[in-house]
């Protein structure tokens, strides 16, 4: 699964925990928009350091705080170069 | 309880009049207690340490449970070092408590080989051609178990100590066991009991494995056993647990959820299981025998053996003749009671109908965007897992709340495939997510083959 399939797979699956829908999603949708609030994205983000091994988020000091989707998924494109 | 006359005795003079059948044990030795009496274990130093502040630095917990005997009401001080104290920290006890004597039992650490006075004790007793002449109430000096830096000093009296053993209340021989350390002050607690009870005491050794320590506990009979339910969780996984049938179970130092109170109704069926809530400033505040975790909500309202408890933000606080007088060295200013003499615990309670339940420390509250989570709280839930054994719940940073909470589970028996384990964490997290918050719901969960216990016993926790 692609990183960006693997992202979408588990913010599906986190909404549904939380009991949220997601919105429809693109790379342009802005993250606090998708269905998932910052606690859901907190969680988001600690269940893909489980699947990628990597938090993009707290590694590094240059990464820029993600405001699309898009933006999202970058991190942990380059994250995981 | 013991009259107050008897309370100012020494401890030698104390065991004098008891049954003579009571034994310390460790590994490797076994000391008859009563040869104590008109004997000393110090090999012809005991005249020299009278009237001196002493350091009780031995390897062993048996020596130090002799020089502890022997000393008290002999020396003016008793400074009690738990066997995992940072050597760095030594030259400030030493000088925050006045140190000029020191009791090991092996090799003298450089640190020590400067006091004026050292004496060795060893497990082989020589009879005394005259008891003791006392010397006065000696101050017995504990180390509380906090994190970081030297650790603070409290001194408590025998008295104090002691006020909340009760006499023994059947013939019946009993056997105490303790998988504390008696040199902190919920292990110490059992050492007075089996002295002031006329018991014998099983002492764990230096680095002893679990699996021997239970098989020696079960070949000397052990009625009584006390730990924390760290110590009790990692013994449930034991296969030498079958060995033992206390007829009482202590649990003390920790939070006991019900999970663990359960598991040990179900180990030890015939056993009565009590926990009990005691710190070493605050002393032992009480006992709850009723098999469920909390304790009732009248406890607040009478006083129990002279201990009054109230709930200030949320967190008790004790007034008791068992306290902690007040802290020496570094700390000696620091307050230990508020000016009504009520001493803050840090334990955090919440009550739900009749009962309050311990939620965790006022200092470990993990803030995860503005909403607060004791990790003790969440351990409680995934412990009621059927397939978890314990667990540990740590804050993790997080740029979006502050922190998440994560979550370090022992299984009560591995996986045995990693499909498994998915479904495995899917069903704790269902599990979680029926009975807490979703802030308090750990965002992510790893298993792992065990959980490091401090050497106070309690699980090991660490900061952000």
């Amino acid at each position: 699964m692609s990183i960006k399939l693997t992202i979408m797979d588990e913010m599906a699956r986190v909404a549904r925990e939380h009991g949220t829908t997601l919105a429809p999603l693109n790379d342009d949708v802005a993250l606090l928009d998708s269905g998932l609030d910052s606690l859901g994205i907190a969680v988001l983000v600690a269940r893909l350091e489980d699947r990628l091994g990597v938090d993009p988020f707290t590694t590094s000091d240059d990464v820029q705080f993600p405001v699309t989707v898009g933006d999202f998924v970058k991190a942990y494109e380059h994250g995981t170069h | 309880m013991s009259t107050a006359r008897t309370e100012a005795q020494p401890l030698r003079a104390r065991v004098a009049g008891m049954a003579a059948d009571a034994f310390f044990f460790d590994r490797a030795a076994g000391v008859r207690v009563a040869d104590l009496v008109c004997g000393t274990s110090l090999q012809g130093r005991l005249a020299n340490l009278r009237g001196r502040a002493v350091l009780i630095a031995t390897a062993s917990q048996l020596t130090a449970a002799l020089a502890l005997i022997e000393l008290d009401g002999i020396a003016r001080r008793l400074l009690i070092l738990p066997p995992d104290v940072d050597p760095d920290h030594l030259g400030a006890l030493i000088a925050g408590a006045e140190i000029d004597a020191v009791v090991t039992d092996g090799t003298v650490p450089p640190q020590l080989a400067g006091l004026p006075v050292r004496a060795v004790c060893t497990p082989s007793i020589v009879p005394l051609a005259a008891p003791p002449r006392g010397c006065k109430c000696t101050e017995w000096l504990l180390l509380t178990s906090g994190t970081t830096g030297v650790p603070k000093m409290v001194v408590h009296s025998v008295a104090a100590l002691t006020a909340a053993i009760a006499p023994r209340a059947s013939a019946e021989p009993v056997v105490w066991g303790t998988f504390y350390d008696i040199r902190r002050y919920g292990g110490l607690q059992i050492f007075l009991r089996a002295l002031l009870g006329a018991a014998s005491l099983v002492l764990s050794s230096a680095g002893e494995p679990v699996a021997e320590h239970l098989s020696r506990l079960a070949r000397h009979g052990i009625t009584h056993l006390s730990g924390t339910p760290s110590h009790w969780r990692r013994a449930l996984m034991s296969p030498e647990i079958g060995k033992i049938a206390p007829r009482y179970v202590r649990l003390s130092g920790e939070i006991a959820d019900q999970a663990v109170l359960d598991a040990l109704c179900a180990a030890f069926p015939h056993a009565a299981i009590g926990h009990a809530y005691a710190s070493t400033e605050a002393g032992v505040v009480f006992a709850v025998d009723d098999g469920r975790a909390g304790f009732p909500a009248r406890f607040l309202e009478s006083g129990r053996n002279g201990v009054e408890i109230k709930v200030v933000d949320g967190c008790l606080r004790i007034r008791s003749p068992g306290a902690a007088l007040h802290y020496v060295g570094g700390a000696k200013n620091a307050p230990l009671h508020d000016s009504d003499g009520f001493v803050d615990s840090g334990d955090m309670v919440e009550r739900q109908g009749d009962r309050y339940f311990f939620v965790g420390r006022k200092g470990g509250i993990i803030n995860i965007g503005g909403l607060k989570v004791h990790p003790e709280e969440v351990e409680a839930v995934i412990n009621r897992h059927p397939r978890v054994r314990m667990s540990l719940v740590r804050p993790k940073r997080s740029p979006f709340t502050g922190a998440v909470v994560v979550a370090d589970i022992v299984l009560t028996a591995p996986s045995a495939a990693a499909a498994d384990e998915a479904d495995l964490r899917d069903d704790i997290l269902k599990f979680c997510r029926g009975a807490l918050p979703r802030h308090k719901v750990p965002a992510a969960i790893s298993f792992v083959p065990a959980l490091a216990v401090a050497a106070t016993g309690k699980l090991a926790r660490r900061g952000v």
